[in-house]
């Protein structure tokens, strides 16, 4: 197998140029915040910080500043509530399930929309083993909640709210605000879930502002290592920790502290905030660039998600008619544009994105969808290049396909 | 969105980058059909067969993944000038996979399809022509069932769909 792929890769070689656009499921980690983790290795802070030594109290020193840090970015009122993870998933599966565990016997209701990421979707099936229920709030064809039907369902049985601040792949700006309004309104007892991974560094985002509970963030989703996330836990919220071992620094996490990773996650935010402004405005210009030029040049092509404000700046979900993902992946690769699809090639169950499922697009569309997400390290020759690219690959692969696909 | 990973082999990339014998054709003695675009796996098959039942050219089209687009054109190649019959009996969904150099596990669904839709032209075109022969089964045989099955759980799940769009 390991044979197969160095051939894949050898027939990459010579490319003149590359972009790399799936910062969804994956990032490029900029060599400045490499740097910033480097001395945490070997250098200082490799100590075990609740150790009585100097290297332990270094470590100590490093994770709470970076808690005070990403505290303040996401506007908590304490760095207290800021709970290292080992990344987004294991965030998010601490928030349902701890919230699940912590409230049980206050109800058994979860409620999410249809939207929401697999390692929300996955948790909250595996908590109906226990006796919880799940109920799905549906979006309009652009992906906003719909706040009626969540009205609707809220009741006293109701012990959690999970909704995407951004969705991950179609980057639609939820309305949380107004949601958790209309979810305390109903039940001020009912806990209210962001999960921010798309949303931090990339919009506005102030957890006192918007009144939530809890709230996600990731760090490779803003180019920030791998392996490294947090769970925010406002101040008085009774989440139970779900992994049992020996408890640090971070009371709802055991086992060692990440220090190095902490210290990438903390260099990626500050460069995502320092100029927050001027990234988001390049983010989207990069971001229009890519979209218009793709569904003005290309026929039978679709926007996912909505256009505008209302669209998170990195987000670009285009599925092309006639045309199947997972080969126009592959096909791209070879030309040094690195994106993924939605398609459900990979699965004997033929089910594609359950995200584009609920925007009411059909199957063949779904297949034929590709997402890219841009960062404030491309540049505009990038996108170009990328413009340059897709309209031949998507003429060859549908030169395949030629009458066949057509529903 | 894709999560398994797809080591395909260099003879699935070469066929994937230039497939032979790609594309409609207007003299098509017989044209059939596995899959459908909701499954994200279709092929058409085009043969070309002389009066002595042998095919003379086969051609694809495909929409699918590179798996799909691989053992389809594979497909082309390993029936052109051999019978009817030597298809129907010699060519199957391992042998396929076999002469790709192997797929991943997660796509013998993809070589399966092919030889499906395979089976099915030669059924269709004796079908067509009235005869009925003794090599050839009556009951569909393991691909053309699977294609079926896969064709009906995409109609299943497009239908199931629809109903929670109307429910909403």
């Amino acid at each position: 197998m390991v044979e197969n792929v160095r051939e894949l890769l050898k027939a990459h070689e010579g490319m003149e140029r590359e972009v790399y656009l799936d910062t969804e499921n994956s990032s490029m980690v900029p060599q400045e915040i490499v740097e910033a983790m480097l001395p945490y290795y070997n250098q200082r802070a490799y100590g075990n910080p609740t150790l009585t030594h100097k290297p332990g109290w270094e470590a100590f020193e490093v994770i709470m500043e970076s808690a005070q840090k990403i505290a303040s970015f996401l506007g908590c009122k304490m760095p207290e509530e800021i709970n290292f993870t080992p990344g987004e998933t294991e965030a998010n599966n601490l928030a349902l399930m701890g919230t699940a565990f912590a409230t049980k016997n206050k109800g058994k209701r979860i409620i999410i929309s249809e939207i929401e990421p697999i390692n929300v979707l996955h948790v909250t099936d595996m908590l109906q083993k226990f006796g919880f229920t799940t109920k799905k709030i549906p979006v309009n064809t652009e992906g906003f909640v719909n706040l009626e039907k969540l009205k609707e369902a809220i009741d006293k049985d109701t012990i959690i709210v999970s909704i995407s601040a951004v969705n991950n792949e179609l980057g639609t700006v939820e309305p949380i605000k107004e949601a958790l309004e209309i979810v305390k309104d109903k039940n001020p007892e009912t806990i209210f879930h962001t999960d921010a991974s798309d949303a931090y560094g990339k919009i506005p985002l102030n957890v006192q502002d918007l009144k939530v509970d809890l709230a996600t963030v990731s760090g490779y989703k803003i180019l920030g290592p791998r392996g490294i996330g947090a769970l925010y836990v406002k101040e008085g919220v009774n989440v139970e920790k779900i992994l049992e071992g020996q408890i640090g620094t971070q009371k709802l996490w055991p086992g060692v502290e990440n220090t190095p990773y902490i210290v990438g996650f903390t260099k990626a935010s500050e460069l995502a905030f320092q100029n927050f402004e001027t990234n988001v405005n390049h983010m989207q210009k990069l971001r229009d660039k890519l979209m218009n030029g793709i569904l003005e040049t290309i026929t039978e092509v679709k926007l996912n998600g909505p256009k505008g404000d209302m669209r998170a700046p990195d987000n670009v979900n285009i599925s092309f008619l006639r045309c199947e993902g997972e080969a126009l992946t592959i096909e791209l690769s070879l030309k040094g544009v690195y994106v993924s699809s939605g398609s459900a090639c990979t699965r004997r169950l033929l089910q594609p994105s359950h995200v584009l499922s609920a925007i009411g697009r059909k199957f063949s569309e779904a297949h034929g969808s590709i997402l890219m997400k841009v960062t404030r390290y491309h540049i505009e020759e990038d996108i170009t290049y990328v413009l340059e690219v897709i309209p031949d690959a998507v003429k060859r692969i549908r030169g395949i396909v030629g009458s066949t696909g057509v529903d | 969105m894709s999560r398994v990973p797809l080591p395909y082999n260099p003879k699935v990339l070469d066929l994937f980058r230039n497939p032979k014998n790609l594309g409609k054709m207007e003299d098509a003695t017989v044209v059939a059909v596995a899959g459908n675009p909701a499954c994200g796996d279709m092929i058409t098959f085009y043969l070309k067969i002389n009066e002595q039942d042998m095919i003379e050219k086969a051609s694809f089209e495909s929409y699918g993944c590179a798996a799909n687009i691989a053992t389809s054109s594979i497909v082309t190649e390993m029936i052109k000038g051999i019978s009817l019959k030597d298809a129907w009996t010699k060519i199957t969904w391992k042998r396929v996979t076999e002469e790709v150099g192997g797929l991943p596990s997660i796509k013998f669904h993809c070589g399966i399809l092919a030889v499906g839709a395979l089976k099915r032209a030669i059924r269709k075109y004796y079908q067509n022509k009235g005869v009925s022969l003794d090599w050839l089964e009556k009951d569909l045989t393991f691909e053309e069932r699977q294609a079926l099955e896969e064709e009906e759980l995409a109609k299943l799940l497009a239908k199931r769909m629809k109903l929670q769009e109307e429910q909403k």
